[in-house]
């Protein structure tokens, strides 16, 4: 029971790693006032970004650097057309993902000839697991060493990243004059605007961080997750991100933990795959697989809990004249 | 509502056919454009391969019949995102109810032919435009009551959708002898839509009576919007909520309203795909239509004649790059996602780029042809 625990969380972490970087993300967007259900895209760009470097220079980390910068680059769009141009936010996002989701199969079908996804990835070119220190030492220690040995080590890096993603988020958010303002124009850009500092200039600083956060999440399922690119490969987690950054109220830690959740539902889907279960009898998988969904929106509803967005989100900014 | 009260469709005081007729058109060429240098770098030539899409798409009758049957399904979308835009609201979940819709009509098909075709098609018909407005009803009911922001619980519930039709096709309503792919069995032939005659040469197409239907709703969306007091109720409430429940006009029971409208146009998508086409119900047969639906209502700028004209560009973009895909050695079939993207990012996100200056140069051709006169 104890090893099959053990499993679960470590399969846990490695779904929920995108999960946490690409809420992190949303949360940036969201907070400045910007509404971002184009994390999707961002990922999915990453991800064929990172893999097509990666597989052509041999260098993982040169892959990941190509990724934040595909990713960036779309942020980048996200914000000229949301920020400059008060465009619609939820268009923005749809237009960004339906246009990755094009884009990512027609460039590898052009540059690689394997009918849209990259070569697959080996030595190098991958992030490969890490065997933190003491790790083989405590092997043995009942319990605490099991499970630093074999759930908290042995990881690849970004799963480490978005570990610490989380804690830096928090402190930059709350303890930092650009987290205070993030936040501030995403309550009350007037306010903002009336202190003399520029609200389309914070925006885009918190999109910059959200492309660079979104990023690493893509690179990750490409470079790190998996061995390569292949098509749809993010298949709805930058939607599932999303829900897990309502879910945890737009909040860093309060999403850490509806990541964790979210992450840990569907590693135990695979493992409940036609089990039966004493009382309940066999979950449908699609019950499970849907429950992120399910919670979110009686969240939403006020049925959890309640939930406040940012006040300012998906309004545009306009100054008066 | 994010946003969308300002912008679509609003009124300029500028000459109609700018409005409707060269915005929309300066934001495609815009697409196009960018769809050529993605062409270009792929390593196509992108005059030959607008030639291609052009020829794939209007060439020969029966490609004729392909780019209609596309366009029927984006009328039906893009009227179901139009009716939610009326009331200020935006339905991203057209791809879930149309789904759901299927469930609907799959149900009556499978389950009441024992009946004439006079009744079991009408039967099927209405089980998807209830099934799919059921499935708009609670997202509408949860932003009218509690709050719920429709965007959000429109997309949780294009999800939900995918994982209970998943359910029931694998573990329900499966044909055992399908060799195991989640469907269920074929209709009776006698709850089969009619396809195109003989005579117009689009027999070997996938058009069918559902073409009509998508006129007849079109019609139908006109007279409703724009000619009776639900349709002027809806409206108001887009317009400006306060000012509706100002005039005794509820905004909870209108936004139910245009959404479960909207749900319910959703649902014909399924009436063409499965009445229409496959004569099953099956996995995934919403192909994205509803997604494209929202680009079609921002072009259509929300009018059924818009709509039409829309869904005629996207139907003949689908049609004419899948024959891309066959002709081009360097392009897959993915570009047509792409173009559709770029129309969308071009004529929806980026509105506001080309608007206010083509709007100034006509102000101010107006201008001094007042001071002229």
């Amino acid at each position: 029971m104890f090893e099959v625990l053990i499993l679960l969380f470590d399969a846990t972490l490695r779904v929920a790693t995108p999960l946490v970087l690409a809420a992190m993300a949303g949360m940036f967007s969201e907070r400045s006032g910007i509404v971002d259900i184009g994390l999707e895209g961002k990922m999915l760009g990453a991800a064929f970004a990172a893999a097509a470097v990666a597989t052509t220079t041999g260098s993982a980390w040169l892959g990941l650097g190509a990724g934040i910068l595909a990713s960036l680059t779309l942020s980048s769009l996200h914000a000229y057309a949301c920020v400059t141009h008060n465009g619609n936010q939820v268009v923005s996002g749809m237009a960004i993902n339906i246009v990755v989701a094009g884009l990512t199969p027609t460039l590898g079908f052009a540059w690689f000839k394997l009918g849209g996804r990259t070569p697959a990835l080996n030595g190098d070119e991958r992030f490969t697991s890490i065997t933190l220190p003491f790790a083989d030492a405590l092997a043995d220690v009942p319990i605490i060493g099991h499970i630093y040995s074999e759930l908290i080590s042995g990881h690849n890096i970004i799963v480490y990243m978005a570990a610490i993603s989380v804690p830096i988020v928090a402190y930059v958010l709350y303890r930092t004059r650009f987290g205070l303002r993030v936040r501030a124009v995403g309550e009350n850009p007037s306010a903002v605007d009336t202190a003399g500092i520029s609200v389309e200039l914070m925006r885009y600083k918190a999109l910059a961080v959200t492309g660079f956060l979104c990023g690493i999440a893509g690179s990750y399922l490409s470079t790190a997750h998996g061995a390569g690119f292949i098509r749809d490969m993010t298949a709805g987690k930058g939607y599932l991100a999303l829900a897990a950054l309502i879910f945890g109220k737009w909040k860093p830690v309060p999403t850490l933990l509806a990541c964790l959740l979210f992450a840990f539902t569907d590693a135990l889907q695979a493992r409940l795959q036609g089990v039966e279960i004493p009382v309940i009898g066999v979950i449908p998988v699609q019950f499970i697989q849907a429950l992120p969904y399910i919670l979110t929106v009686l969240l939403l509803a006020g049925f959890v809990g309640k939930a406040h967005p940012p006040k300012a989100i998906g309004q545009p900014y306009i100054k008066e004249k | 509502m994010a946003g969308s009260k300002a912008g679509f469709g609003a009124p300029a005081k500028v000459p109609g056919w700018v409005n409707l007729g060269l915005i929309p058109l300066v934001n495609l060429v815009a697409a196009f454009v960018i769809s050529g240098i993605v062409i270009l770098i792929v390593g196509d030539d992108p005059i030959m391969a607008l030639e291609v899409l052009i020829y794939g798409a209007f060439g020969y009758p029966e490609a004729v019949g392909y780019t209609l049957y596309y366009t029927t399904n984006f009328i039906f979308t893009g009227l179901a995102v139009a009716i939610a835009f009326h009331c200020g609201l935006f339905n991203i979940g057209a791809e879930g109810q149309a789904f759901i819709g299927g469930l609907g009509l799959g149900l009556a098909a499978l389950y009441l032919d024992f009946l004439p075709f006079w009744a079991v098609i009408p039967l099927a018909i209405l089980g998807a435009a209830i099934f799919g407005a059921g499935w708009a009803y609670v997202p509408a009911y949860l932003q009218a009551k509690r709050g719920s922001h429709i965007v959000i619980t429109t997309i949780m519930f294009n999800f939900i959708a995918f994982s209970v039709m998943n359910y029931l096709l694998v573990e329900v309503l499966i044909n055992p002898k399908a060799g195991g792919s989640p469907e269920t069995r074929e209709f009776a032939e006698h709850a089969w839509l009619v396809q195109a005659p003989e005579f117009t040469g689009m027999a070997d197409s996938p058009l069918n009576f559902s073409f009509i239907l998508a006129l007849l709703l079109s019609v139908a969306f006109y007279y409703f919007v724009w000619k009776t007091r639900w349709g002027y109720e809806i409206r108001v409430v887009g317009q400006n909520e306060h000012a509706a429940n100002y005039a005794g006009i509820s905004p909870s029971k209108n936004i139910i309203l245009a959404m479960v409208i909207s749900g319910g146009l959703a649902g014909f998508v399924a009436v063409n795909e499965l009445l229409g086409v496959h004569h099953k119900v099956l996995m995934d047969f919403t192909g994205g239509y509803g997604f494209v639906g929202i680009a079609v209502a921002l072009m259509g700028r929300n009018h059924p004649v818009g709509i039409f004209m829309a869904a005629l560009l996207f139907g003949a973009i689908y049609q004419g790059g899948t024959e891309l895909s066959f002709e081009m050695s360097n392009i897959n079939k993915e570009m047509v996602i792409v173009i559709q993207g770029l129309i969308i990012l071009f004529s929806g996100a980026l509105e506001n780029m080309f608007r206010p200056r083509i709007e100034g140069f006509f102000k101010r051709k107006s201008a001094t042809n007042r001071v002229e006169a």
